[in-house]
């Protein structure tokens, strides 16, 4: 009896502590959604809302002039999915190689690959990649902001770890059958690797969104910056105080990736736990 | 045909990765070494010339030195609250998911976006957070303006954005601990503080191990955007840590010799961070 009761009040305090933690980590976005429409008159109110007063989409209207968000967003949708399926074009054909090959200096080249994991993508950026734009004449443009991110390392590895729990039994009946290793890998490994590929997707179109030191530093016009830059360009602009319209900014900018989040991650599950029924 | 077809595969991979990471590493290198003229006059060699000027430079040495502070601060505290919280998170307790998901989210959003939300919280004149601190200890705080209170910003923010990354590792790995080793510990009478602290702390060090490195690495660079949309390095330089000095001196100093030689010396730090990774890493992460 006596160890039922405080196992009830453990429980009670673990469910208190975890409703403040969730709280602080997801009331900043809801504060933000709310300053975001609150009217005029209720953003400058001491004490500052927690409840929006009212439904004012003007803030959201007066972001997207102050600095051109309509562009800013279609940059950074341009360059996210083009960075994901490149990414994962390059990885899946990497992966495949060091999954399903033997060939010389495949030891060699992998350690080569792993070896920039710690060459941190800020380091080599402010300088020398720069530099190397400038030669290529790529500043301000969608190459800088795209190629140099169609391949990397950790993309490799993931792909090439779930190819390598693939069964070789299909790699050679499909031998057998006499297709050539490119069939195998467009018609039976990536069908079986749904999951991954959906997994890999959301990593690597979170990650080209939220970049922000590279586009920072490459684009010179307004037009070629990206969403996360601009938010910056709110906060920055001469109405720096007008914070119903830069949190309408961030809003903005923050709601692609937390859609992606939210709803590809109940694909993810589910293709997971589907391929699992499957066997 | 088949015996080239993995070069084929890898070849798009290794175009990217030379062209765009180990040639420009190498042109770092070459140019800490290096004058670099104005008006593109040339370069002239001047060995490690650039390296003792940084190290008698005393903007530099305070940048070193904040960054080890703010990598210190940052990494403990992600570190330590990220393993209370998956404790409680692997509770069978009501409204677990949605709690998971829930402090999760911060995963999914930028530094910059991170450094714009608490820049909007901690504002004297229109913040949540600093209304609060005003109402309960009667503190008027300008946390983004003054000394200390942009370090606990910026650290609070790096915190808030980094450790449910921390979190979901913890989660996994805590739930891998074998039911048995807790049960046999709670009949010879160990309680809540023993069990957690002697026998599942320990049990994930190898998962402790791995998110201490790369908390460390994200700390020291993608730090970046919180820092330059929260303070922009200041008051004055007091949150300039390396890799924003290394950004002021290239584009707003324009010193490129001066900044290739803080690449380097940025690098050799992760060469040295990689060979402790490997070294000692090795010997305790277990594959499954």
């Amino acid at each position: 009896m006596k160890i039922s009761t405080q196992k009830r009040t453990d429980m009670i305090i673990s469910e208190v502590i975890l409703i403040i933690v969730s709280l602080i980590f997801i009331l900043p976005l809801i504060l933000a959604l709310t300053m975001s429409i609150q009217p005029p008159d209720a953003v400058f109110s001491f004490p500052p809302k927690i409840l929006p007063q009212g439904f004012n989409i003007n803030n959201y209207i007066t972001a997207f002039q102050r600095v051109p968000f309509f562009r800013l967003f279609l940059n950074s949708t341009i360059i996210a999915v083009l960075v994901t399926v490149g990414k994962l074009a390059t990885g899946t054909l990497a992966g495949y190689a060091y999954a399903n090959f033997n060939f010389f200096g495949k030891s060699f080249s992998f350690a080569f690959l792993f070896a920039t994991l710690f060459l941190p993508a800020e380091i080599i950026m402010i300088v020398p990649l720069f530099s190397l734009m400038v030669k290529f004449g790529w500043v301000n443009t969608y190459w800088a902001l795209i190629v140099p991110f169609m391949a990397s390392a950790t993309n490799t590895f993931l792909l090439r770890q779930h190819f390598m729990t693939i069964p070789k039994e299909l790699e050679d009946s499909a031998k057998i059958d006499g297709a050539g290793p490119m069939d195998y890998f467009l018609k039976i490994l990536l069908p079986l690797s749904k999951s991954m590929i959906v997994g890999v997707s959301i990593i690597n179109f979170i990650y080209a969104w939220n970049l922000y030191l590279w586009p920072l530093i490459i684009t010179m016009e307004d037009k070629m910056k990206t969403v996360q830059v601009g938010i910056k360009m709110l906060i920055d602009s001469e109405a720096a105080s007008d914070w119903g319209v830069i949190m309408a900014g961030t809003v903005s900018a923050v709601l692609p990736t937390l859609i992606v989040f939210f709803v590809l991650q109940s694909i993810f599950v589910k293709s997971l736990t589907r391929t699992g029924i499957k066997g | 045909m088949r015996k080239w077809t993995p070069y084929l595969l890898l070849l798009p991979t290794f175009i990217i990765i030379v062209l765009f990471i180990y040639v420009p590493a190498e042109y770092s290198i070459k140019a800490s070494m290096q004058r670099i003229l104005p008006f593109g006059k040339g370069t002239t060699y001047i060995g490690f010339t650039n390296f003792l000027k940084i190290f008698s430079n005393a903007d530099y040495l305070y940048s070193v030195k904040f960054t080890i502070l703010y990598v210190a601060i940052t990494v403990a505290a992600a570190i330590f609250f990220s393993f209370l919280i998956a404790m409680l998170l692997v509770k069978k307790i009501p409204g677990v998911k949605l709690f998971r998901t829930l402090i999760f989210v911060p995963y999914a959003i930028s530094p910059a976006i991170a450094g714009a939300l608490w820049t909007f919280l901690l504002n004297p004149i229109v913040g949540h957070v600093s209304y609060f601190f005003q109402a309960c200890f009667g503190l008027q705080i300008e946390w983004l303006t003054s000394k200390p209170y942009a370090l606990y910003a910026v650290v609070f923010a790096s915190v808030w954005k980094t450790l449910p990354f921390n979190m979901i590792f913890y989660i996994a790995s805590i739930q891998d601990v074998p039911e048995e080793i807790l049960e046999s510990a709670t009949i010879e009478g160990a309680n809540a503080f023993t069990k957690t602290w002697k026998i599942i702390f320990p049990l994930v060090s190898p998962i402790t191990f791995y998110l201490v490195i790369m908390n460390i690495v994200a700390m020291m660079f993608s730090s970046f955007a919180i820092i330059d949309v929260m303070t922009k390095g200041g008051p004055g330089q007091y949150t300039t840590n390396m890799i924003y000095r290394l950004y002021l001196d290239a584009f707003y100093f324009q010193k490129a010799g001066i900044a290739s030689a803080q690449s380097v010396i940025l690098m050799a730090i992760m060469i040295v961070v990689t060979l402790i990774y490997f070294i000692f890493g090795q010997r305790k992460v277990h594959y499954q």
